[in-house]
């Protein structure tokens, strides 16, 4: 059996009273891009932070690739982090700050400059070795923090929100580039984001926080079709949590998850009321009442878009219909 | 432009001096801050560089030594007189007392700064602040006088160390030459200490200040790539807070420098630059040479400041 990359049994970190982290169980496999998405304060960053080392448990286990990690410092641990705001060395240029690991670790001047430059080439800053950070875009700060981390090695990267700060556009190209890189150097990436998009574009696995706790793991296509609770369904595109009954899938009592896009305009249908239409572009957004209960559809653009206070009706595919196992 | 009333609904009427002046503050932004700064601008510049000049001019004087009539004509002789043995004695020990204050008070306000900025939150915070602010309210004689108490052979010091069997401790300490006297309170080491406790919140202010601008993330960066806790410390914490070190030393340098009173109360007879400056000008009347002496801090502090700039201290004040 192969080792996993990291694994947490039972982990917790409380701050007094708060519940950071809440006896988490979790196995990232080694040369997986596994993502950590949830809302802030749910708990994801300081999982990520358990991992590089600057927090420490307040019960449970954390072994990396087989190794307890409970105790040893950051400084021990052969996993780099690439921090939100970069945190690039201001008083340092760009080739000292990737280098910088390589120097605390003794590597001579004339190595450690090769090894820089090489990891610069990686992410496309060939020439950019002898500027500051500060003269540096977001974009390129980005870069130099990667250069940084991947520089020395590591066996676990992990990257804290590193896109958060970009435009649309930038960040697109990133996740496209981040992605292949990933699967150039086969690293394992442990992604922390709370851009459902990106966790579900970019990871191999997600796994869903909230509240120090995860609510489920698995692929995206998993997340995003079964989500195991209500948190999740909602959390993750938004879906239309519904009694059973309402569908007509599943026992009384249970809670269903319909996918707004899955509902489709149909003169067939079920009869419901508009109570909102917002205009996305591709997409338009139906907010509607259908017995009693709210439902969002996505439905494609169009000018004959029933207006709000009509009725209309709909239908979906029963087979796209979720029963979720926890209702709560 | 026919219809005025609508303008009028938007731009409400302006009368009276306040709101003309106003509107005239608002169309002439620069003659404003040229009012502004005006006064200032005059007090520093006669006053303050008006008296430095005297004062230059001054030095570049003489004294006829048999009348002691102050001959106004430019030579160097006063210079000349600055640079014998006895006054380049008060220069060295002045700089080297300088000095030795700023290191030490850069050491000990590193850690106290350090726990101030990453540590202390809320209260503590506040805690810290009146801490170190406190003891400059109150006056600075006093402070000097007290210590004096607490330095003398009949004085707090000695007896602690009497009660904890390190009297000898204290003696071998005292019987070191040129720093050591009879008492703490008559010698180098006491008007060191004195300085050091005086002059300690200048330099834990703008350390802490630097320190509080180097993020926590740039610590852990540190950490994360494999720095130790020494190496982190010495490769980014000290670089970043650097800036702080050495604006929180223009003070406590500059301060020492020209001191005068805590020389003559705790001390022995030997003078500083001060208690020089301040003979020469007031017992002896040879003013040439008090200002000779006033020179010497000004020259030095300026290579001082040049050198502070060149590293960016500025930055942290």
């Amino acid at each position: 059996m192969m080792t996993d990359a990291v694994t947490f049994r039972g982990v917790s970190r409380h701050f007094g009273t708060v519940k950071a982290v809440d006896e988490v169980d979790l196995s990232i496999r080694d040369g997986e891009f596994f993502a950590m998405l949830g809302p802030s304060g749910s708990g994801k960053t300081t999982c990520l932070r358990l991992i590089a080392g600057f927090e420490q448990p307040t019960a449970g286990h954390i072994e990396i690739f087989g190794e307890r990690a409970v105790g040893v410092p950051p400084y021990l641990r052969n996993v780099n982090t690439v921090f939100q705001n970069y945190a690039l060395f201001p008083h340092m240029n760009v080739r000292d700050n990737v280098a910088f690991g390589l120097r605390v670790k003794g590597v001579g001047k004339a190595e450690r400059h090769r090894a820089a430059e090489e990891a610069l080439e990686l992410v496309e800053l060939g020439g950019y070795a002898n500027r500051r950070s500060g003269e540096l875009s977001g974009g390129q700060r980005q870069r130099v923090a990667l250069a940084r981390a991947l520089v020395n090695k590591p066996r676990v990267l992990l990257l804290d929100e590193p896109l958060g700060a970009l435009d649309l556009k930038l960040r697109e190209q990133m996740q496209e580039e981040l992605r292949k890189l990933q699967r150039a150097l086969g690293l394992t990436f442990v992604f922390v984001t709370h851009d459902q998009d990106e966790a579900l574009s970019m990871a191999d696995r997600v796994a869903v926080f909230a509240d120090g706790k995860i609510q489920q793991v698995g692929t995206a296509e998993d997340i995003y079709r079964r989500p195991d609770t209500r948190f999740v369904a909602d959390f993750v595109g938004s879906s239309n949590v519904l009694p059973a009954d309402l569908v007509g899938v599943g026992a009384s009592g249970q809670w269903i998850s319909l996918r707004p896009e899955d509902v489709v305009l149909d003169p067939a249908g079920r009869e419901a009321t508009v109570t909102g239409r917002y205009f996305h572009g591709r997409v338009t957004k139906l907010s509607l009442d259908l017995a009693g209960q709210s439902l969002t559809a996505l439905i494609p653009a169009r000018e004959d878009a029933p207006d709000v206070g009509e009725t209309t009706k709909i239908s979906w595919d029963p087979a796209r219909v979720h029963v979720m196992e926890q209702g709560a | 432009m026919s219809d005025l009333s609508s303008n009028a609904a938007i731009f409400a009427p302006r009368s009276g001096p306040l709101a003309r002046t106003v509107d005239w503050i608002i169309r002439h932004p620069r003659m404003f801050v040229f009012l502004m700064v005006l006064p200032i601008t005059l007090w520093l510049g006669i006053v303050y560089i008006g008296a430095l000049i005297a004062l230059l001019i001054q030095s570049f004087f003489s004294i006829d030594e048999f009348s002691g009539i102050i001959v106004r004509e430019v030579t160097l002789k006063t210079y000349g007189e600055l640079l014998r043995p006895y006054n380049l004695d008060i220069i060295v020990r002045t700089v080297g007392m300088a000095a030795a204050v700023t290191i030490t008070a850069a050491i000990v306000a590193f850690p106290i700064a350090y726990f101030a900025a990453r540590y202390a939150k809320g209260k503590w915070k506040a805690l810290f602040y009146i801490g170190v602010m406190l003891p400059l309210w109150s006056s600075y004689l006093v402070k000097v006088y007290a210590w004096k108490l607490v330095l003398a052979k009949e004085g707090i010091l000695n007896w602690v160390f009497a009660k904890l069997h390190l009297t000898w401790l204290l003696d071998g300490l005292l019987s070191t030459p040129v720093i050591g006297g009879n008492s703490l309170s008559v010698s180098y080491i006491g008007t060191f200490l004195v300085f050091l406790y005086i002059w300690l919140p200048y330099m834990i202010i703008p350390v802490q200040a630097s320190l509080e601008r180097v993020s926590k993330d740039l610590t852990e960066a540190a950490s994360d790539l494999g720095a130790t806790p020494k190496q982190s410390f010495r490769m980014v914490l000290f670089p970043l807070a650097l800036p702080g070190v050495v604006a929180g030393s223009i003070f406590t340098f500059s301060l020492t420098l020209g001191d005068y009173i805590v020389p003559q109360i705790v001390g022995n007879s030997r003078l500083f630059i001060g208690q020089a400056v301040y003979t020469q000008q007031g017992t002896a009347g040879n003013i040439p040479l008090a200002a000779a002496f006033t020179v010497v801090p000004i020259v030095i502090m300026g290579i001082y400041l040049w050198g502070a700039r060149k590293m960016g201290a500025f930055d942290a004040l």
